[in-house]
């Protein structure tokens, strides 16, 4: 008797990703998601003084409030900016948060 | 008053520190105990030449001019830095992974190594970064007079220290920017240098704003309530220019050179970026955070009509703080000083990989295999081109004569330099990005900032009349008003103008043209770079001789550092000896560690001369398509075969079944026509014995016995006759007496003669209408066969009230009698075995020897039909096939040649 004969010319198994993902890498990228669209935030936010302009007398915004205003912004981007250095640290040894796009 | 002495020594001092500082970071780095150097804080401080003396004097001049507008100049980085995953994390990888040496270098790169793109990115540069050297050089003038000017007689001549100046940067940049080649293109004694630097300024800064608000203004509310009662106390801000500046500094901190050398090139660890992410925004913040006080004190302090932008340096001296204003003009120095070394020393490195060296080389014919060492040329370049880089920084400041013409100069210059972005942006996320999409837009973006931004801002060259009326009277080309839009602020338009059509030439044309291979490949590598880590098989080394190439490493990379790498390589593919072989893989990472040295389209086109320019080519391309498309013919090819063989296989495993059967069948009737053999015989012995020895018997019991000995010798005749006739039929050797008939006739004749002499013949329903056929056929052997069909239905059908239906119809050109009991037919296995010899359906019904089916079969092949047993009836059904008259006559013939 033969043996049965290899399934010639099918494609080798593809590593394929999984559609759900462990809760910390669910989290992980959510966290990503956040770093995305901080800089977005950061947009928006210093755009809002422009809308400040006031025409006449007494009607002006003090520049000392626009300054407190952006100034806080910025504080609010480096906060953020540093609690997902802090977060991206803990997950320093894993390789694929780092190569997903 | 300080006396100009003692300035003058304290910044001789400084620069003394600045030197050892880099001297022995070098040597710790050289030594490998360098850890500290390559910690995320050195990398941090090390960007802060962002900020160069222009904003460390002009944020406070641009404060009291325009209020808070100057901070959209820190604004932009913030977002690059703070949206570093985006953009920065991909940049720096690219960066680390292509071993790329400055931002011509990248876009080179990425556009399939090509020199010309490079050259014009290197102009570009040079061309927009000369003039802004230059300001550094008037802002530390301008320091100097300030203190000068407190000193008359010190005879002080701005002329000759400006050029005192730029010559000593231009010694500082060559001693540590230009000491070593190194492979990661690395300096770790000037990141340093700058590192030291930029803790000085941003101590200075913060010692002058602490002072403005804790020593003259009394807290920080009181200072609020003077900032906001000055000149700059209410908020009005251009809308398009607040938007346009955040663009141009978000866009020009990436593109600058000096900022791609420290945040990519010098880049230790793509980890130090998340802790930049926040850390410099913070060092931005704290630069930026008493500009506003500082101005606004300063123009209620100072005189009517003193430079604001000097405030830093003159609001200290004027209280009488001679120690801060030193330290201002020591962090105004360093701010000028740090920026200019590392302009200068990424400049250098463009201008000598992607101008001089291709030049050298291709003046030098066949030159990268010559003897000479490579090294020094490159080395020599840089320090030549240093040189000539802070000289033109110096002849454009005499000749635009140090006034306000370059307070201007920061903006033109981050505008111009921006003119990169949609060629980077581009070819870091969209692969359809060409070299000649690139070249087309950054061409359009650069004659456009010419046209509409530099040469406007630099006063004597464009006339009034010429801004007013355009080229020519043409309105619509007014380099203010483009198209005959006016009302936009000059800034905003231009940069609107140029950025828009950048991009859209930019898109356009790459949309439009097609990339070379080694461009698809690259860009491939460069939007992907998170999926590649190996870079494009870029050569084919069949011709390359391995010497060649090592000569011309030791040149490039230092003798030992290149046997090391030979050596190394060698291992890796096994052999003993110091030369490896030129796989391509080998050749590959020998580019990439050669391009660490001189740049990627140096390096590609030196191993390109030696190699024999075999890079990949569309044939090469087209050839590996070939290969695999053979491939998979080849294991299609395959497939089928082996498919083939999988049947052939099941078809051999069921005719072995089959054997295997009928040999048991084999056995078992040869048991069978022993035993069908015996038992007459036995009869005939017994009785012929007794007639033979019995003496005395009756007439009538010899009668009997004879009669009995006759009939199991008949029995004996007619299953030898069946034997006869079956290897008869099988041989071929049988007559046929064809004959017509009709159908109906043949069938009462066989139902008769089948069902004579049975005690419960079983009932035959018939349709005598459909029988009326005409047969030209042997009838005799026909009905032999309805017959054996009969009987066995008589025989063997289970029923208890037995019924054989037997119905006629023609079909497709035959005549077909099927004949279907009401019993239990036979099982699905023995289906197959019936028609065989000797096959007997079931053991406990014996009638005949088993052949009666076998020779049905042969007599129907004989007469041109067939005989096989029909599934799916409610019984036992056989269906007799039989040629229709008009074809009948083909068996005949056969029959009568087979005689």
């Amino acid at each position: 008797m033969m043996p049965p004969p290899e399934e010639a010319g099918s494609e080798p198994p593809r590593p394929t990703q999984a559609l759900f993902l462990e809760r910390q890498s669910y989290r992980r990228r959510r966290l990503v998601d956040v770093a995305r669209l901080l800089p977005l935030l950061g947009v928006l936010l210093l755009l809002v003084p422009l809308l400040w302009q006031g025409k006449g007398e007494g009607l002006e915004t003090p520049i000392s409030t626009a300054i407190t205003y952006v100034f806080a912004v910025w504080a609010l981007l480096i906060l953020g900016a540093g609690l997902f250095g802090i977060a991206a640290r803990r997950w320093g040894g894993d390789k694929r948060a780092d190569t997903e796009e | 008053m300080t006396s100009v002495n003692l300035l003058i020594l304290v910044c001789i001092g400084y620069v003394a520190l600045l030197f050892g500082v880099a001297f022995i970071a070098d040597r710790m780095a050289a030594r490998g105990r360098s850890t500290w150097l390559r910690s995320p804080l050195v990398y941090t401080l090390s960007l802060s030449i962002y900020c160069t003396a222009w904003t460390f004097y002009g944020a406070v001049g641009y404060a009291a001019r325009s209020g808070l507008e100057f901070i959209t100049i820190y604004l932009g980085p913030t977002l690059v830095m703070v949206g570093w995953w985006w953009g920065l994390r991909k940049l720096v990888r690219i960066g680390r992974s292509q071993r790329v040496t400055s931002i011509a270098d990248l876009i080179s790169s990425r556009y399939g190594k090509s020199t010309f793109l490079a050259i014009c990115v290197t102009l570009l540069a040079v061309i927009s970064i000369t003039p802004y050297i230059a300001l550094q050089l008037q802002s530390i003038t301008l320091s100097f007079e300030i203190f000068f000017a407190a000193d008359p007689g010190s005879g002080f001549s701005a002329g000759s220290s400006v050029f005192w100046v730029a010559a000593g940067l231009a010694v500082f940049a060559i001693l540590f920017g230009t000491r070593n080649l190194d492979v990661n293109e690395r300096h770790h004694g000037v990141v340093t240098a700058i590192a030291l630097e930029a803790v000085v300024k941003l101590v200075a800064l913060l010692a002058v704003g602490i002072f403005v608000v804790w020593g003259l203004s009394g807290g920080v509310s009181q200072t609020m309530a003077r900032i906001d009662a000055s000149e700059i106390g209410t908020w009005q801000v251009d809308a398009g220019r607040w938007t346009t500046i955040t663009f141009l500094a978000a866009a020009a901190f990436v593109c600058l050179p000096r900022m791609f050398q420290v945040m990519v090139v010098e880049n230790d660890d793509e980890r130090h970026l998340r802790t930049a992410a926040w850390a410099f925004p913070t060092y931005l913040l704290l630069m930026s955070l008493f500009v506003v006080p500082i101005a606004a004190v300063g123009l209620e302090i100072m005189p009517e009509g003193s430079n604001p932008d000097l405030f830093v340096l003159t609001l200290p001296l004027s209280q009488g703080q001679d120690g801060l204003a030193m330290l201002a003009f020591l962090g105004g120095f360093s701010s000028a000083t740090s920026m200019v070394i590392v302009a200068a020393m990424a400049l250098s490195t463009m201008v000598s990989n992607h101008i001089v060296m291709p030049i050298w080389l291709s003046s030098r014919g066949g030159g990268a295999s010559q003897s000479g060492d490579v090294r020094k040329v490159v080395l020599m370049s840089r320090r030549l081109t240093i040189g000539a880089i802070m000289a033109l920084g110096y002849f454009y400041y005499h000749l635009s004569g140090g006034g306000a013409a370059l307070a201007a100069i920061g903006l033109i210059a981050f505008a111009g330099i921006a003119q990169i972005l949609p060629a980077l942006v581009g070819g870091l996320f969209w692969r359809g990005a060409t070299r000649t999409g690139a070249l087309a837009g950054l061409v359009t973006g650069f004659v456009l900032w010419l046209y509409t931004m530099l040469l406007p801002g630099m006063g004597n060259i464009m006339s009034e009349e010429f801004l007013a009326l355009g080229p020519f009277g043409i309105s619509w080309l007014r380099p203010q008003a483009l198209f005959g839009i006016t009302g936009l602020d000059p800034m905003v338009h231009s940069v609107m103008w140029s950025m828009i059509l950048n991009a859209t030439v930019f898109s356009v044309a790459s949309l439009l043209s097609f990339p070379s291979p080694l461009e698809r490949l690259q860009g491939a590598q460069f939007v992907n770079v998170f999926d590649h880590s190996a870079g494009p098989r870029g050569w084919t080394g069949s011709v390359a001789q391995s010497e060649d190439l090592m000569i011309m490493s030791q040149r490039i990379l230092g003798a030992n550092e290149a046997q090391a790498f030979f050596q190394v390589e060698a291992r890796k593919q096994g052999a003993d000896g110091h030369l490896p072989e030129p796989t391509p893989a080998f050749l590959e990472r020998l580019e990439r560690e050669l391009s660490g040295s001189v740049g990627a389209a140096t390096a590609h086109a030196m191993i390109g001369q030696i190699v024999g320019g075999s890079s990949v080519s569309v044939e090469d391309l087209l050839a590996v398509a070939d290969e695999s498309a053979q491939m998979l013919e080849y294991s299609s090819q395959l497939e089928i075969k082996s498919s083939e063989l999988s049947r052939t296989a099941r078809q051999l495993r069921e005719a072995n079944d089959k054997l295997m059967q009928i040999s048991h069948q084999k056995d078992a009737f040869l048991d069978q026509v022993s035993h069908e053999l015996r038992t007459p015989m036995t009869s005939i012995r017994a009785f012929s014995e007794i007639l033979r020895d019995t003496d005395g018997l009756k007439p009538s019991e010899k009668v009997r016995y004879a009669t009995i000995i006759n009939n199991e010798a008949l029995r004996l005749t007619r299953l030898l006759d069946d034997l006869l006739d079956l290897s008869v039929l099988e041989s071929g050797q049988v007559s046929l007496d064809m004959r017509s008939g009709i159908l109906a006739e043949v069938l009462d004749h066989a139902v008769s003669s089948a069902l004579s002499g049975e005690a419960a013949p079983l009932q035959v329903r018939r349709l005598p209408a459909s029988e009326n056929v005409a047969l030209l056929s042997d009838l005799d052997r026909l009905a032999q066969v309805f017959i054996n069909l009969i009987s066995n239905a008589q025989k063997y059908c289970d029923a208890f009230d037995p019924v054989l239906q037997i119905d006629v119809h023609q079909r497709d050109g035959f005549l077909v009698i099927d004949f279907i009991d009401n019993g239990s037919g036979i099982a699905a296995d023995t289906q197959a075995l019936v028609f065989e010899k000797f096959a007997r359906v079931s053991n406990d019904k014996a009638g005949g020897a088993g052949l009666g089916l076998a020779v049905c079969r042969e007599i129907m092949h004989r007469l041109g039909g067939d005989v096989r047993y029909l599934e799916g009836q409610a019984g036992g059904a056989f269906r007799v096939t039989l040629p229709s008259r008009q074809s009948s006559h083909q068996p005949s013939r056969q029959t009568t040649a087979a005689k």
